[in-house]
């Protein structure tokens, strides 16, 4: 550092060698189309991808309504949705068909275009770049692609709603051979099904290309001083997710290929010979459906800690910023992380307990998965080990991270009973499993998108979520929650079935009170994310304007302006000298010191 | 360093990132070893659990095309070697020599023939194949070898355009900053012939 401080020109003049640009740095661009729908700029494709999870866990949210709907009330008419499906919905009433369509819908769309690609596409996308201290991510236009891909794969999926016979009635899981032999598997089978496979794998495609972005940047445009040790949490979060998402999405992906050509081609991968579905025999031999079962959850455990551990890292970041302490055991918690990422690469089996495996397989998938349960509870521990003895801000981002410990551990303590092969036995087809993944997957980690949005929003366009409003929010979110799936493992325990449309005329007649209890908890519930949506979009105009760093935090987005610049650092690039985890001390602009601060680090 | 008064908050941008397109093409290059692993044990695990599985002869002109993409893979790393020495390294304002370069664009515009070649001996492959009745349903072998050399081949495809994208590059900016481009081509091609070697190896012992 012996030359004098250069003027910001010199910086800004890559142009100064004679070269060409390097791909990485795209001047600003010029026109609406370039700006706001085909722009490289990643802070663009994050808010792109938050709002395409938007419009996705809306639509994910509806049909769980009229799933609710049908399940408590099943002679109820839902007004108008006989036009969507004349079949499917003669007179507004759902047919048992149509409530497999529309929880295969619910699922793909939640898991897939909600749980991924928020917390790890629209937040990651955001916030990673600016925190290693680049100017964007290290290939934009690959990431740009990876934006259109997946708007691409939503709209394939959706369009399914408006095929003849509409969408697929499968599951989420797709299973093989009613997903892979077509019309005589029932309706939604035929051009359904074919859309919900080509969808998939256009969004592997697009998940592939954008996991390939984070690790490349994390890895190469880490700024001076940026090591892997100082990394933010939810960067190491976002690193860990992408190198798992890479690993399970590009064998998603064949599997995809496959079972298009099962079902176009005429091959026989996945179906077996001398199979007959509605009276017919199926013109195909050979094949095996446990090949499927067994390529989907190689992906589809994995995909459960790729919606779950940005979660974590968010958490992570804003707990000890909230707290002003810092995160108890760091280098723990990434160690955490890493287990975690890689155990789950074994446990895929526990999804396949009543596919028929042999008992020694099922104990070899079921030992990992209840081993995979230590780095979660030391993680756990961590956390409120950091919270523990602090002078907690309760805002709505550190509510919503207290919420994500509460349904994480009570989604967490059911997977134990469900890791071993005796009980999941029982429990597997039931109401139980539902309960299970929608508190440690659905709701933990869609609690820690709205952390992350009540945390990140300002950066994001300048203002303030409104605090009052975000509170109501919260906590009549967390009842709403817990009302609606913790009566669901009382269900289960009881023996209540699963993927059943209704149960009025059977031995679970009696269990209708408790689940008209779950639906309005859930039409409750829903109604009360119209508080979120107007939070988010008022706030947009009308909050009030956001400093450049709010919640006092310490990563480099917080010393940049709200909203960033175009190239996130005004041509220079920040140079790095402390971890993310300096709270609780005598800084110069407060008790904490910021990783671009050159100060030596005061005595804590 | 060596200053009295307080380190520097930032530092002038970075002209560019010459690791950056290494590390993608080797995420690249783990994604897709990734999913061919997916179709190999697709491949072992159908043929174990079906009694339908069709032995048959491969096409003579495999040979031939796995010596052409391995003599590519050759030519490219003698591109890539003829290739400005430390280019980045040097001033700006030293004349890259007129001979290294255009014998690096000579060895690409080789490299770009044979890959070309070795696409059209893959059609003769296939249609060999055809014209003895395998297609691509006919039997769970032919279906593996069609997904298996059709995906190498659009695989190779996209190394394809990406040696034309550093040819490009290398007429118009002369040489200086296509080393990581160049390097970066290179890796994903000779990756192309460890999988198509692999692919090859794989096809003579099951099909």
């Amino acid at each position: 550092m012996s030359e004098a401080v250069p003027s910001p020109e010199a910086g800004a003049s890559h142009a100064s060698h004679g070269a060409t640009p390097p791909a990485t740095h795209h001047g600003p661009p010029l026109g609406f189309w370039r700006t706001h729908v085909f722009s490289l700029d990643h802070k663009v494709i994050g808010r792109q991808y938050l709002d395409l999870a938007l419009v996705a866990v809306t639509t994910g949210m509806v049909l769980s309504w009229l799933m609710r709907i049908h399940l408590a009330f099943p002679t109820v008419s839902v007004p108008g949705l006989q036009h969507l499906s004349p079949n499917g919905a003669a007179n507004g009433v759902i047919s048992p068909e149509y409530y497999l369509s529309l929880m295969t819908m619910h699922g793909t769309i939640m898991v897939f275009f909600v749980l991924t690609t928020a917390p790890f596409a629209g937040f990651g996308n955001f916030v990673l770049p600016i925190q290693v201290g680049a100017e964007d991510m290290a290939f934009p236009r690959f990431n740009m692609m990876s934006f259109w891909v997946t708007a691409l794969a939503f709209l394939v999926l959706v369009a399914s709603f408006f095929v003849a016979d509409g969408p697929a009635i499968s599951g989420w899981t797709a299973y093989a051979p009613l997903s892979a032999v077509g019309k005589d598997a029932g309706p939604g089978q035929e051009l359904g099904q074919t859309l919900w496979a080509v969808s998939i794998a256009i969004f592997c495609v697009g998940q592939l290309l954008g996991s390939l972005n984070f690790i490349a940047t994390t890895l190469d445009l880490r700024t001076k001083g940026m090591t892997l040790a100082r990394l933010p949490y939810v960067t190491w979060a976002w690193f860990i997710t992408s190198v798992i998402g890479l690993i399970a999405f590009s064998v998603l992906l064949p599997a995809c290929i496959l079972l298009i050509l099962d079902r176009t081609a005429g091959t026989s991968f996945f179906i077996p010979g001398g199979l007959v579905i509605s009276d017919r025999l199926q013109p195909h031999s050979g094949g095996s459906p446990m090949l499927w079962q067994h390529l989907f959850w190689f992906f589809g455990h994995p995909e459960v800690y790729i919606a779950i551990l940005p979660g974590l890292g968010i958490v992570s970041t804003i707990l000890p910023a909230m707290a002003r302490k810092p995160l108890l055991g760091p280098r723990i918690f990434i160690g955490c992380m890493v287990a975690i990422g890689f155990l789950s690469y074994m446990v895929w089996g526990h999804h396949m307990f009543l596919s028929g495996m042999n008992p020694l397989s099922a104990t070899l998938f079921s030992v990992p998965t209840l081993i995979i349960t230590i780095p979660a509870t030391i993680t756990t521990l961590l956390w409120i080990g950091t919270v523990y003895g602090s002078r907690l801000r309760l805002t709505t981002a550190s509510l919503f991270c207290l919420g994500f410990l509460s349904v994480f551990v009570t989604g967490g303590l059911s997977g134990f009973f469900l890791a071993q092969p005796s009980i999941d036995t029982y429990l597997h087809g039931t109401y139980f499993v539902v309960g299970h993944f929608h508190f440690v997957m659905g709701v933990a980690s869609m609690f820690g998108i709205f952390a992350g949005t009540y945390f990140w929003f300002p950066k994001m366009y300048g203002r303030m979520l409104n605090e009052t409003i975000g509170k109501w929010h919260f906590w009549l979110t967390f009842i709403g929650v817990y009302c609606i799936f913790m009566p669901m493992h009382w269900l289960g325990l009881a023996g209540n079935v699963r993927r059943y449309s209704a149960f009025t005329d059977d031995y679970m007649k009696g269990m209708l009170p408790l689940h008209r209890f779950i639906t309005i908890g859930a039409l409750a519930t829903g109604a009360v994310q119209l508080l979120f949506f107007f939070n988010i979009f008022w706030s947009r105009r009308r909050g009030a304007l956001a400093p450049d760093n709010p919640w006092e935090a310490t990563s480099l987005e917080w010393t940049v302006p709200s909203p960033p610049p175009h190239d996130n650092f005004g041509g220079r690039h920040p140079v790095v000298y402390h971890g993310p985890n300096e709270y609780g001390m005598a800084g110069p602009t407060g008790d904490y010191v910021m990783q671009d601060s050159p100060e030596p680090l005061p005595v804590r | 360093m060596g200053m009295s008064n307080l380190p520097l908050r930032s530092t002038p941008r970075p002209a560019a990132h010459p690791t950056a397109p290494s590390t993608g093409v080797w995420v690249g290059v783990a994604t897709i070893s990734m999913s061919f692993a997916a179709y190999t044990s697709a491949l072992v695990v159908r043929q174990g659990m079906g009694t339908d599985w069709l032995h048959f002869q491969l096409p003579a002109i495999l040979y031939v095309n796995t010596i052409i993409l391995l003599a590519s893979s050759v030519s490219l790393e003698l591109a890539r070697r003829n290739h400005a020495p430390a280019g980045r390294a040097q001033a700006p304002d030293i004349v890259v020599l007129p001979g290294p370069a255009s014998r690096t664009a000579s060895w690409l515009s080789v490299t770009l023939l044979l890959g070309v070649l070795f696409l059209a001996g893959q059609i003769v492959a296939w249609r060999q194949l055809a014209s003895q009745g395998l297609f691509l349903a006919t039997n769970p072998s032919s279906a593996f070898f069609y997904i298996l050399t059709a995906l190498h081949a659009l695989h190779l495809l996209g190394g394809l355009g990406g040696l034309l994208y550093v040819q490009r590059r290398l007429r118009r900016s002369g040489a200086l900053d296509v080393g990581p481009a160049l390097s970066a081509a290179t890796l994903y091609w000779h990756f192309m012939a460890v999988l198509w070697v692999f692919i090859m190896l794989l096809l003579l012992v099951r099909l």
